[in-house]
């Protein structure tokens, strides 16, 4: 057990010396001098030169990287030219917000996204599986900014229920907090919402087929006992490992959400450091980001490990 | 009894006071960089310096000087120095005195602090000297008239030197400055609070006790939260949302022509593109091309009528737009007859546009309006940083740029015309406009500045390395109970005055 353990931590070390390399090498794609954008409008030649010196722009590439690495590996993530603040300081106070956002999109797509799978595959053909449909066909085709903007005019500016836009902390005022999160998190959800609705629908229709659910009806249990004990029991397992999958993607997702709703979190971060070629930071955010995803897979495996026996052979 | 009433009436006193606090709440287009005045870069930050750090001189909504930290400045004879008076009684937010020392650090800091964006605005001051506490003498190696304009903005900002030395770079974490708003908290990308700094030299005209700044980039939801009450003032609203904004008599709206321009930048010898390039081989092509633009029509089409159309470097809202030489009619009949006189029929060119709606919309309008002079144009988009690069490189034919504008022309002008200016993309080189250029810079005195601008306008409208297009103009929106709110040409939210009723 402790080799297999062993064994699968030092394999992610390559993996997450890998990922250094392409996320140092974004940069490299992305066109346009970053002197040159650093340097605004007046674009002072000797201005220039000096932030090519600051920021290692004059060395070679593989110099740059190993200078960078050498810091990282010091805890270092480098400092934000815009800003003039430690990269690290500004992830490890953007992270928790758009885990917040991400976490609680995952819930309302579970208390909304599964009843509803639920239910249309129970009442399959009638009006009430259609109507799913159609909700769920709208989570996944409507762009999240239009329906963001939607709902900002609705709940906002004509109903006044909401605030439009900002952040307050959990700490400061958990009521506030709830506020200014629950637009942006019912916008980043939709789309969670409908492929959890629409995974759910399948698997319980394969399930409510199979022999061990006509074997329980048979049996003369009631049909609640049926769908909730039995079916759904099954159902779920893949729609759990999907879970998982899908809040990954809602911390990506929330890029765009925290962009319309000005959510000071990870992805407005990493958008604004992309236009203003804020290089130590976009390597800084999906360095973390990249690393975060490592580890989780990590525990994921080595869960996976404990739980099922025959891996342990 | 006295002892319980008074007390009481103070409790009162307080309670009534705190409830009349006046909290003004600004919705930004763009979250601003850091707040050190040496180091900042962006426009959306000088909107929160104005009321975190007084500079010498400030403009009035007719672009002319006026006294902030310093009351009185005179030229020295030769125009090489100039000597500044300095206002008495003033405080830092430390509790520091501002005197001449600390205008002489300040200088000193924004020309040699590593990485400085200052250093390019007044390279041209050679020695800081203080004469008195009161006293500060800048001196410069050659006459240069639009230094004064330059202490107008980050320039100009003096900072508090004990908190600047004790702070380093991270000054920007906590700027110390004599503005009439103190430092209070700064959440990257969620809000920048400023409160009211009671020991400022004119704190009377400050009637806000609390101002908070809040980036919202989508300009949509920034109407949206203004809308809402979320938002008291918000600045740049967009030219498609001004109609609408107009009509509601739950919003006031105030809008001025700024000091920015956009034009066409044609690369007549930076590299061998222009060699290749048809607009660079004969002047008669490029007075075509511009004689077939009609400026109205982009503005009315684009803008729907709310920018203004121009011809120069300056809007001809400006004092210094040079009149004699007004924006020329289309006629695609002369445009023609030109291109016919320099011998070539049907010119192909690209026009270079960073991407965006606003700018491809007026290049298509201009593609359109060429064509019928026999013009064809193709339209290249480019994200914008890499487009600078490319302009630098002289990989382009033209290119559709814009420039936000300074307060003197001088700051609009010489970077991208001079034989050497930084800026000079197309490479136009000119003895004339390089020796009008040097007379504009070497007197302080309007009418013979203006002489020398005349001069230029004439060259330039007849070469046509830079067709100029049209001016943007600022728009703000507003919740009805702020008042006082001036609109000034550079597009800064200057607090004095604004009052919540």
């Amino acid at each position: 057990m402790l080799t297999y353990i062993i064994r699968r931590i030092l394999i992610s070390i390559p993996t997450i010396v890998f990922v250094s390399i392409v996320v140092f090498g974004l940069q490299l794609l992305l066109p346009g001098d970053p002197a040159l954008a650093l340097a605004g409008e007046e674009r002072d030649p000797q201005l220039i030169a000096e932030l090519r010196r600051i920021y290692h722009l004059d060395q070679p590439i593989w110099r740059q990287y190993l200078i960078w690495v050498g810091n990282v590996l010091q805890g270092n993530l480098g400092e934000s030219i815009r800003l003039k603040m430690p990269v690290g300081d500004l992830v490890t106070a953007k992270l928790p917000v758009t885990m917040q956002l991400a976490s609680m999109a995952i819930l309302i797509a579970t208390c909304v996204g599964i009843p509803m799978g639920i239910v249309s595959a129970v009442k399959k053909e009638t009006i009430l599986d259609y109507g799913a449909n159609v909700v769920a066909l709208s989570g996944i085709s409507v762009p999240s900014f239009w329906l963001g903007i939607m709902m900002i005019l609705l709940f906002s500016v004509n109903l006044g229920w909401l605030p439009a836009s900002g952040f307050v902390k959990p700490s400061e005022s958990l009521s506030q907090n709830l506020k200014t999160m629950i637009m942006p998190a019912f916008v980043l959800s939709s789309v969670t919402t409908a492929i959890f609705m629409r995974h759910t629908r399948s698997a319980m229709l394969a399930v409510l087929r199979s022999d061990y659910v006509r074997t329980a009806r048979a049996k003369g249990l009631r049909e609640p006992r049926v769908i909730f004990r039995h079916a759904l029991r099954n159902a779920i397992i893949p729609v759990v490992t999907l879970g998982a999958i899908q809040l990954g993607e809602l911390m990506s997702g929330a890029v765009l959400t925290e962009q319309i709703f000005t959510i000071p979190g990870f992805g407005k971060l990493i958008v604004d450091a992309v236009f203003n070629r804020d290089y130590a930071v976009v390597q800084g955010v999906v360095l973390c980001t990249a690393t975060g995803f490592i580890f989780l897979n990590l525990c994921a495996d080595l869960i996976y490990f404990l739980v099922n026996p025959r891996m342990r052979g | 009894m006295k002892r319980v009433v008074l007390p009481l009436l103070a409790l009162g006193l307080l309670t009534s006071a705190a409830s009349a606090q006046q909290n003004l709440r600004i919705g930004l287009a763009e979250d601003p960089d850091i707040l050190d005045p040496t180091l900042a870069r962006t426009f959306v930050g000088r909107i929160v310096f104005m009321g975190l750090c007084d500079k010498l001189l400030d403009i009035d909504k007719d672009l002319k000087l006026v006294p902030q930290l310093a009351t009185e400045w005179s030229w020295s004879p030769d125009q090489t120095a100039v000597t500044f008076k300095l206002r008495q009684g003033v405080k830092f937010h430390d509790g520091e005195a501002m005197d001449a020392e600390a205008v002489r650090y300040s200088l000193d800091r924004h020309l040699n602090l590593q990485g400085s964006f200052r250093r390019s605005e007044i390279n041209v001051v050679k020695s800081i000297d203080v004469v008195d506490p009161r006293t500060v003498k800048v001196s410069m190696g050659a006459p240069f008239a639009p230094l004064l304009a330059q202490f107008t903005d980050r320039a100009g900002m003096i900072l508090s030197p004990k908190a600047a030395k004790d702070a380093g770079t991270s000054f920007g974490a906590k700027p110390i400055c004599s503005g009439p708003y103190k430092f209070v908290e700064r959440v990257q990308q969620d809000r920048i609070v400023v409160e009211k700094f009671k020991e400022h030299w004119n704190a009377g005209a400050y009637h806000v006790d609390r101002v908070t700044y809040l980036p919202i980039v989508d300009g949509t939801v920034r109407l949206a939260n203004l809308r809402s009450g979320q938002l008291d003032l918000l600045e740049r609203l967009q030219a498609s949302d001004v109609a609408e904004v107009k009509k509601d008599s739950k919003l006031k709206f105030a809008s001025l022509t700024g000091l920015g321009y956009t034009g066409i930048t044609i690369n007549v010898a930076n590299g061998d593109r222009a060699k290749t390039n048809v607009l660079a081989k004969d002047k008669r092509i490029r007075q075509a091309l511009e004689l077939s633009i009609d400026r109205d029509a982009i503005n009315q089409v684009v803008f729907t009528g709310e920018f203004k159309a121009g011809n120069q470097w300056v809007p001809p809202t400006n004092p210094w737009y040079v009149k004699s030489a007004p924006i020329p009619k289309r006629d695609v009949a002369k445009a023609k007859d030109l291109l016919k006189a320099a011998g070539v029929t049907n010119p192909s060119f690209t026009l270079m546009v960073p991407t965006g709606n606003e700018a491809q919309q007026v290049a298509q309008v201009v593609q359109s309006m060429v064509k019928e002079s026999g013009f064809d144009m193709k339209i290249q988009q480019v994200e914008f940083a890499t487009s600078l690069q490319s302009a630098q490189k002289g990989d382009f034919d033209a290119f559709l740029i814009g420039w936000s504008g300074r307060v003197d022309p001088d700051g609009n002008l010489t970077a991208f015309i001079a034989c050497d200016g930084g800026q000079n993309d197309g490479k136009f080189c000119s003895p004339q406009v390089e020796a009008a250029l040097k007379d504009t810079r070497s007197t302080s005195d309007f009418e013979a500045r203006a002489l020398a601008y005349e001069k230029i306008a004439k060259v330039l409208a007849d070469e046509m390395p830079r067709p100029y297009l049209y001016h943007p103009t600022w728009f703000w929106a507003m919740n009805p109970k702020v008042d006082g709110f001036i609109p000034v040409p550079d597009g800064l939210i200057r607090l004095s005055g604004i009052k919540m009723n």
